[in-house]
């Protein structure tokens, strides 16, 4: 079985971890769900296990920013945006501190513990702060790169994961750079942006069309913020047609943001957003959650020929 | 104060035996659920809904009904089945457990679910909500209490000690706090993860009235809860329970916080909690 990206992950955190010393890994006692546990095994020194008590983790996080360190501060994505957001806005947007907030869990992926687990507004919410660079892990290698980045670029960011593997998207000569969009399949009648968990649907999807004569572009927009204005208003201009697909809200998410630069931009381009319908989900399976709430590869098919009047 | 028959207390020892081999049961069949937490709660809801709360499952949402919270969401599973014993559902319904289009669902939901009153499964938020609760009752010079199970690991979030300087300054007496206090949370023992230290003291320091009992101990809970309800002044009760209670294997141990249950540990528990039911 694939290495769940929590695990590449904690992995990713040893690797770099070890040896550079400005590293240090906050957990609220869901280390074993995050895999910070990972860390903590290999570099206890540098970990701290706050207990079940995330505001404060965030506040110390943002001490040790200040303190010149690189704080990883890992609970479930939406302890983060609740329990963790004046931390994050205090010092990691107002003050441009270097805190690193990983959300594990992101969107319905902790699909059994039901919507009081589930991370529908995060995007949204961190995407609102100044400074903050926001980014969705969309398979294993981009994970890797994503930990490696964050301990590269200074300032704060936000970064979800998700709780179990991802089918590849990439192979070993992927790049990655922030506020670039990756188109991972070429096509001219419609553009799917997908990012996170939802890009592999989306390549399915293509897929599909391709078989019915539509020719489906597909970019993974792994960061969210900045957002490849560039890159989307091409794709408007070259195709009659932007759908935007996320394990999120439709409000305020990449959709939102995907059209916001298409308004500002004149593309005069319709968009279909899918994602969830300003709704709370609900306890389920991952996939039956994905069918009920329309987010499989199937509904991508649907909407985007609708969209397309056919 | 109120008595309870020692008849009663071998019933409700016996609820609490079937309790347990349902949710075991139910565990294992579908994969998922944390065992831990809802063994170690078992008696204090056991008891709450069936023999101390006044709740009427005919009629959940009766304005003098004692409001139960169950402010360790996790722990729903067990809440479910107190739920259905004392009537509020059919408990074939359990089987629906975390599936889609169940009303039961991962974690307590007020929305969908007959009897619970809140939802829950953020820790540490509870007993905001049950402040305001009981406050809204003393407002509408409503005899009712409030009760609030929380989780002793739970205890770490700053908003549980913001509650209850609130509940010493306005001198909340219809409100009792149940700390299940198993000494254990999702990353190890609470020593070690974040040590209470004396919890017992904090909570005077708080200004409340603490209260120590055996959580599991049908007899002394009762009484426990009882003293607390008499009080007249902020109290809390500290329960001494053991996280997994019941299944040895998991007794003790945070592995066990939400572990699925696989065949051979199931077919050992079942032994174990069904001979204990017959014995
Ligand atoms: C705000 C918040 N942070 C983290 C979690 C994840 N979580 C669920 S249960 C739990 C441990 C609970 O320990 P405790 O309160 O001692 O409960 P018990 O031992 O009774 O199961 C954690 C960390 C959560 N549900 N809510
Ligand atoms: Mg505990």
């Amino acid at each position: 079985m694939a290495k769940t990206i929590r695990d590449i992950y904690g992995e990713t955190l040893v690797k770099y971890g070890t040896t550079d010393e400005r590293i240090v890994v906050l957990d609220a006692d869901v280390s074993n769900s995050t895999k910070s546990a990972i860390f903590a095994k290999a570099v206890p020194e540098r970990f701290f296990n706050l207990g079940i008590a995330e505001a404060n983790m965030a506040g110390i996080g943002a001490g040790l920013a200040a303190g010149g360190k690189i704080p990883f501060i890992n609970t479930f994505a939406v302890f983060l945006t609740s329990l963790g957001l004046l931390a994050a806005r205090t010092y990691g947007s107002y003050s441009n501190w270097n805190m690193k907030y990983v959300g594990a869990y992101g969107g319905l992926s902790n699909g059994f513990d039901g919507p009081t687990h589930h991370s529908i507004e995060d995007l949204a919410v961190f995407r609102t702060l100044p400074n903050f660079q926001v980014f969705v892990a969309s398979d294993a290698r981009q994970t890797a790169w994503l930990v490696k980045n964050a301990i590269d670029h200074h300032g704060p960011m936000y970064i979800r994961l998700t709780r179990n593997a991802i089918p590849d998207i990439y192979d070993d000569n992927a790049t990655f750079k922030t506020g670039k969009g990756n188109i991972v399949r070429q096509g001219d009648d419609v553009t799917i942006i997908a990012c996170g968990l939802m890009v592999k649907p989306a390549l399915d999807a293509a897929e599909t069309l391709a078989t019915q004569g539509v020719s489906a572009q597909v970019v993974d927009m792994f960061c969210i913020k900045p957002l490849d204005k560039e890159l989307i208003l091409d794709c408007a201009k070259k195709t009659k047609l932007v759908v935007t697909v996320e394990e999120h809200s439709i409000i305020g998410g990449l959709g939102g943001a995907v059209a916001e630069v298409m308004a500002t931009g004149g593309s005069g381009v319709p968009q279909v957003f899918i994602g969830l319908n300003d709704t709370h989900a609900e306890t389920g399976t991952l996939n039956a959650l994905f069918e009920k709430y329309g987010l499989t590869a199937d509904d991508i098919v649907a909407k985007t020929l609708k969209g397309l009047g056919k | 104060m109120s008595t309870i028959s020692q008849k009663r207390i071998d019933e409700l020892v016996e609820i609490c035996a079937q309790m347990r081999i349902d949710l075991i049961k139910q565990l294992h069949k579908i994969q998922t659920g944390h065992p831990g937490g809802s063994l170690s709660v078992c008696e204090i809801l056991a008891l709450l809904y069936l023999e101390i709360a006044k709740v009427d499952p005919k009629n959940p949402k009766l304005p003098e009904r004692d409001r139960i919270l169950l402010t360790k969401g996790h722990a729903a599973p067990m809440l479910y089945l107190a739920l259905a014993r004392a009537g509020f559902f059919p408990q074939e319904e359990f089987s629906t457990l975390r599936q889609i289009n169940s009303r039961l669902q991962g974690h307590p939901d007020a929305k969908t679910t007959p009897g619970v009153e809140a939802p829950s499964g953020p820790m540490g938020l509870g007993l905001s909500a049950a402040v305001g609760m009981a406050l809204a009752l003393k407002l509408d010079k409503n005899p009712a209490r409030v009760y609030a199970v929380m989780g002793d690991g739970e205890l770490n979030e700053g908003t549980v000690w913001e509650a209850c300087m609130s509940i010493a300054k306005f001198g909340i007496d219809n409100l009792t706090p149940i700390v299940d206090f198993n000494g254990v949370q999702l990353d190890g023992l609470t020593n070690e993860i974040m040590p209470m230290l004396d919890l017992g003291a904090k909570f005077s320091a708080f200004g409340f009235e603490v209260i120590n009992c055996d959580g599991h101990n049908i007899a002394d809970l009762y009484k426990a809860i009882s003293t607390a309800n008499s009080f007249g002044k902020p109290s809390v009760i500290l329960a001494k329970t053991i996280k997994g209670k019941g299944v040895s294997f998991m007794e003790g141990k945070n592995a066990w916080h939400g572990a699925p249950i696989d065949d051979a540990n199931f077919a050992i528990a079942m032994k174990e909690l069904e001979g204990n039911a017959n014995g």
